[in-house]
């Protein structure tokens, strides 16, 4: 059986031959490079491509999962909104097991409340027409991904003026997340692997600055065990040639210019909030959206009374560390036994692109492995 | 890097790996207050709530076994008879390939056959909601009559019950079954050994993926059929041909063929090694799952097994399951070994290595 746009990124044979190539280039000097997004990463740990790898290659995982950097305090506004009377709260999946400092939504849902999770917000609005008796509020999450269809959303709602829809935005844009991660002080990276449907959407421009004033490459990235691994070559290249550039791996998606379209629906529905909290980085400035004043009756943030409090992330808790990359995930205290991802303390923990998720879930083979490399256990191969 | 700093690097790797791997051995027990659907994955969370309520509660040898049906001994028969219970909730009662009816009743064959026994009578409990028609009902308890017939087993007690509208969705239905022993092997969770082969019947994930693209309005258009089948025949092909050297069988319903691998991992403290591309799968599944970001391995199947053969009598057992028409596309996916103990863990299509958990919660679609 052959799929088409599946197969021909999962080719053992080359993906054997290009790591040689990443080995050869990267001999006396070792890497160490950020997958920024956590589609990546995810990637990463479900193909186990950092066995493919040489070990000069360290991948170090970045801040772009949009479930892992959600504070606590807003998924305590999540939750009070899934609480009040007549609603329907509409979200993702993945943050149904998300904790906030009183349980998660799967929690608040086996209490009563009507929490359902959709595919995407068009399907969160067609719910609110089916049910106009009903307040449909849909919990909007994501980059610059999944921002462009919150907006085309708004528009539509607008156009069809449905006044028992609205959106609790909780939109980031991830150039000033990479930006912190770049001035913290902690960290020391070669490069970087770009998100590839992030820049779908912004093109590649906006990492401009990285390659010019940090001295850093990018290159964006598809999704596919082969993309990643070319990518990897393209950074290494790029290192032991003495440039630091833009590059785009991914050109079958990622257009330089991105996407126009978008980014217009996101302008006219969206604007800068002046800062937002990031779990574990902090507030950050001018790093995130929020629904534009003619779409206040849209805004659930303003529709309803959220606590808006600030929640301090548990203690035991090493998330921000994780997700600036300073640490790998079972270096974290809590890493397999407090937090797993049935009993999740941080969120990293429980989105499948959280770091800490990817290794509990496929990367502790890896340590294992390593295991091997010490000679400690030997490991049969499958099927030997 | 230099040399100091790595070995103390391997070292807390190492603390690492034994910490996490107590946590999983001993990790049952349960800190939700209240019933939550991940309750009722199949998953994680079942187990929890199996090892921290029911379990400790109702302790017995035949219980604590934990296999998929119970198989004892009555004073004056010759023979050992097996007993199994299951209920089904699915939602919607009709689905393409099948409807509760017929899931009904070859669940719980397929739980006697699991055991390696020949099923003889099934219960049928039904619980109604009020409203629900009962030209619908009539479907479901003909569609129940037919797969009871085809598969030659008789359905010999019942009841029914019914509850104020919104107290339950339609249609559930419980049923019990009795089988014998066909044989004095008994192969179970806690048989594996290392050297032994797993074997999979046939194409992984279409139940699941069916009832999932039906229940949701995804719009994508596919032809996917629940695989629901009754798999006695197919077992009795399986003892025929290798006998004794069937040291597990299993049929990877809810949690799919990860968890069903887990629990045997578990139980006989051994480790699994899977090959992914071995494994075998329908493209309109595996683009399901792709696009919907969930993983086939996790996956439910109504008419799959799941057979650990010892390494001699592999081959004889593959050629056995693909003489039956249930059996067609069965293949090797992987082998036992000893260590590492009590993991699953899959050699990845690029070549890579990773490992295969067990459900957590229920199959929730990634966003991005």
């Amino acid at each position: 059986m052959g799929m088409k746009y599946v197969d021909e990124y999962r080719d053992a044979e080359l993906a054997k031959r290009i790591a040689g190539e990443i080995a050869k280039l990267s001999n006396d000097h070792p890497l160490k490079l950020m997958e920024v997004c956590g589609g990546h990463t995810h990637t990463i740990y479900k193909h186990g491509i950092e066995d493919v790898l040489p070990l000069t290659i360290d991948l170090v995982h970045g801040p772009g999962c949009p479930v892992c950097v959600l504070p606590m305090g807003r998924i305590d506004d999540a939750l009070a909104l899934a609480r009040r009377d007549g609603v329907i709260f509409t979200t993702f999946g993945d943050m149904m097991r998300v904790p906030g400092s009183k349980g998660s939504l799967l929690d608040a849902k086996a209490e009563g409340a009507d929490v359902r999770f959709v595919y995407s917000p068009l399907d969160a609005f067609k719910l609110a027409r089916q049910s106009p008796d009903r307040e449909v509020v849909f919990f909007a999450i994501g980059f610059e991904t999944t921002a462009p269809s919150t907006a085309v959303t708004l528009l539509r709602a607008r156009a069809e003026k449905v006044k028992n829809f609205s959106i609790f935005c909780n939109h980031v844009t991830i150039i000033p997340a990479i930006k912190a991660i770049l001035d913290s002080p902690d960290l020391r990276l070669d490069g970087f692997v770009g998100p590839g449907h992030v820049s779908m959407v912004i093109g590649m421009r906006p990492y401009t600055f990285i390659a010019r004033e940090h001295r850093k490459p990018v290159v964006i990235a598809g999704f596919e065990p082969l993309d990643i691994i070319q990518s990897v070559y393209m950074l290494a290249k790029q290192i032991a040639e003495g440039r630091s550039e833009v590059e785009n791996q991914y050109k079958r998606v990622v257009h330089p210019e991105g996407n126009v379209k978008a980014l217009e629906a996101m302008a006219r529905t969206m604007e800068l909030r002046p800062f937002f909290e990031w779990r574990g980085l902090g507030f950050i400035t001018h790093s995130a959206l929020k629904l534009r004043a003619e779409f206040a009756d849209w805004d659930a943030e303003l529709r309803y009374q959220v606590p808006g409090v600030r929640v301090a992330d548990p203690k035991a808790c090493q998330c921000g560390e994780v997700l600036k990359g300073v640490i790998k995930p079972w270096q974290c205290k809590v890493f397999g036994n407090a937090c797993t991802p049935e009993t999740p303390i941080g969120t990293c923990m429980v989105s499948p692109e959280g770091a800490c998720a990817a290794y509990f879930n496929y990367g502790r083979f890896s340590m294992a492995a390593e295991r091997t490399r010490l000679n400690i256990l030997p490991v049969e191969r499958a099927n030997a | 890097m230099n040399e100091i700093s790595r070995s103390e690097q391997m070292k807390d790797v190492l603390q690492k790996i034994e910490r996490t791997r107590q946590a999983r051995r001993h990790k049952f027990y349960l800190r939700d207050e209240k019933i939550t659907l991940s309750h009722g994955s199949g998953g994680k969370a079942t187990h929890n709530l199996i090892e921290g309520v029911f379990a400790p509660a109702f302790s017995n040898p035949l219980l604590d076994a934990m296999d998929d049906a119970a198989v004892f001994g009555i004073n004056g028969i010759g023979s050992q008879l097996a007993f199994t219970t299951d209920t089904y909730v699915v939602s919607p009662v009709f689905f393409p390939g099948g409807d509760i009816g017929k899931l009904a009743v070859h669940g719980t064959i397929n739980d006697l056959a699991m055991a390696g026994a020949h099923p003889l009578y099934l219960s049928a409990g039904f619980l109604l909601e009020e409203g629900f028609p009962i030209d619908d009902l009539r479907r479901v308890v003909a569609s129940m009559a037919e797969a009871a017939r085809e598969a030659g087993v008789m359905i010999v007690t019942g009841d029914t019950k019914v509850v104020q509208r919104g107290k339950a969705d339609g249609v559930f239905i419980n049923t019990a079954g009795i089988g014998i022993m066909q044989h004095h092997w008994l192969p179970g969770q806690t048989r594996l050994q290392p050297g032994d082969k797993v074997l999979l019947s046939g194409p992984i994930g279409n139940h699941g993926i069916a009832i999932m693209l039906a229940r949701e309005a995804l719009d994508i258009e596919t032809d996917v059929q629940s695989d629901t089948a009754p798999l006695h025949t197919l077992v009795a092909t399986l003892f025929g041909a290798v006998g004794e050297s069937i040291h597990c069988l299993k049929d990877p319903t809810r949690g799919g063929v990860a968890t069903a691998l887990n629990e045997m991992a578990l139980g006989s403290e051994v480790s699994i090694a899977l090959d992914e591309q071995a494994i075998p799968m329908h493209d309109e599944v595996r683009g399901a799952c792709e696009i919907l970001g969930l993983d086939p391995l996790t996956i439910a199947n109504e008419g799959k097994l799941l057979a650990v053969i010892a390494a001699e009598k592999a081959e004889a057992a593959l050629r056995a399951l693909r003489s039956h028409p249930l059996g067609q596309d069965a293949a090797l996916i992987g082998s036992v070994q000893t260590e590492p103990v009590g993991m699953v863990f899959l050699r990845t299509d690029i070549g890579g290595t990773r490992v295969l958990d067990m459900l957590v919660g229920d199959p929730l679609p990634r966003i991005c």
